[in-house]
């Protein structure tokens, strides 16, 4: 298998792997009962569809498709630094899943056009998805980054802390130039010009400031990360790192 | 988030049917409370169609008039449509 388009299809499925996996550590622990659902709905969807992406490498590799979420090491993940930054509170995880969102939706509308079938068909599936956590993260962003005083500076805070992981998303690496030109991936610039157009305008409505000049934090898509993935695979691989080949 | 009103939930579960309260949640808007109801409320399936209503605009029964209300109507036998058979063709009686 030609390992460019196996680092975008990991890419793809750590995604939403990891920020299923962090979201995941909301449940139980949300503002009030039908937040707590809510989000931990979109934990789930995150996770299916990582999963259609290791089931696809998988059938290609005849590996089991939990080969790839518990068996590898830190550096062999692909997933964007944003992806395993901390939760901290309500408004900043809201934050992060709207930028995310924002790169999430607009990469599914385009990756529907995909020369790869599967790739097509499993972003035709996952988009109905991504457009709800899209307007609802949204919405969650409006609503407290315009509500009470100390509500906007948490959101304001958040949004400077979470901007410099924005445009990882639309760097084009090695391995998405490659699938680029094959046409199995998306032209990464357009993806960002809707993804900045949906930020900003959200943003505006939020009454809240896009950080300017921002240094740019990347390098998890070619297995660079940052100190938290580490901690989140050791809880997350547990079982199988304690109980080798344990099955359910 | 104390502060939110409750919602009563109403929902369609396909086409052809009546909307049915389901049961009720607390939620900032409206608009929120829609998104609620499908987070809480239609996560397996259940539905095609939600309403909601803020529990403060139900005007419900009193308890204590029950008897006035609805015993008078124990004895009405005559008002049951069971005298007449129902053709097969309609459904959801």
């Amino acid at each position: 298998m030609d390992k460019n388009f196996k680092d975008f299809i990991l890419m793809l499925a750590d995604n939403n792997m990891i920020l299923g996996q962090r979201l995941s550590e909301w449940c139980g622990h949300g503002p009030v009962l039908e937040q707590d659902i809510a989000l931990t709905n979109i934990a789930l969807d995150l996770i299916g569809e990582a999963r259609n992406y290791y089931q696809y490498l998988a059938s290609i590799e005849q590996k089991e498709e939990d080969d790839y979420p518990m068996l590898r090491d830190v550096i062999e993940f692909r997933n964007v630094l944003l992806t395993e930054q901390p939760n901290h509170n309500w408004g900043h995880t809201l934050v992060r899943q709207f930028l995310f969102d924002c790169w999430h939706y607009y990469h599914l509308e385009a990756m529907i056009k995909s020369k790869d079938a599967t790739l097509s068909a499993i972003a035709s599936k996952s988009i109905k998805e991504a457009r709800y956590h899209l307007a609802f993260s949204g919405e969650w962003t409006v609503r407290l980054g315009d509500g009470t005083e100390e509500s906007h500076e948490k959101m304001q805070t958040a949004l400077n802390d979470l901007m410099p992981f924005f445009d990882e998303m639309f760097e084009s690496t090695a391995y998405e130039t490659s699938c680029f030109q094959n046409q199995f991936s998306p032209d990464l610039s357009v993806v960002k010009q809707h993804a900045l157009a949906k930020v900003t305008e959200v943003i505006e409505e939020a009454t809240l400031k896009l950080p300017v000049n921002t240094f740019i934090r990347k390098g998890g898509k070619t297995g660079i990360h940052s100190e938290y993935l580490g901690h989140m695979l050791s809880d997350m691989q547990f079982l199988q790192r304690a109980y080798p080949n344990s099955v359910w | 988030m104390k502060d939110w009103p409750l919602y009563e939930i109403f929902i369609r579960s396909k086409n052809g049917l009546n909307h049915k309260h389901v049961g009720s949640l607390h939620a900032a808007d409206a608009h929120m409370a829609i998104q609620n109801a499908r987070d809480v409320y239609t996560r397996r399936n259940e539905g095609v169609s939600i309403w909601v209503v803020e529990s403060n605009n139900i005007t419900a029964s009193n308890p204590d008039e029950n008897e006035a209300l609805f015993d008078p109507a124990e004895d009405k036998i005559y008002r049951h449509p069971t005298f007449y058979e129902l053709p097969d063709e309609v459904k959801h009686m």
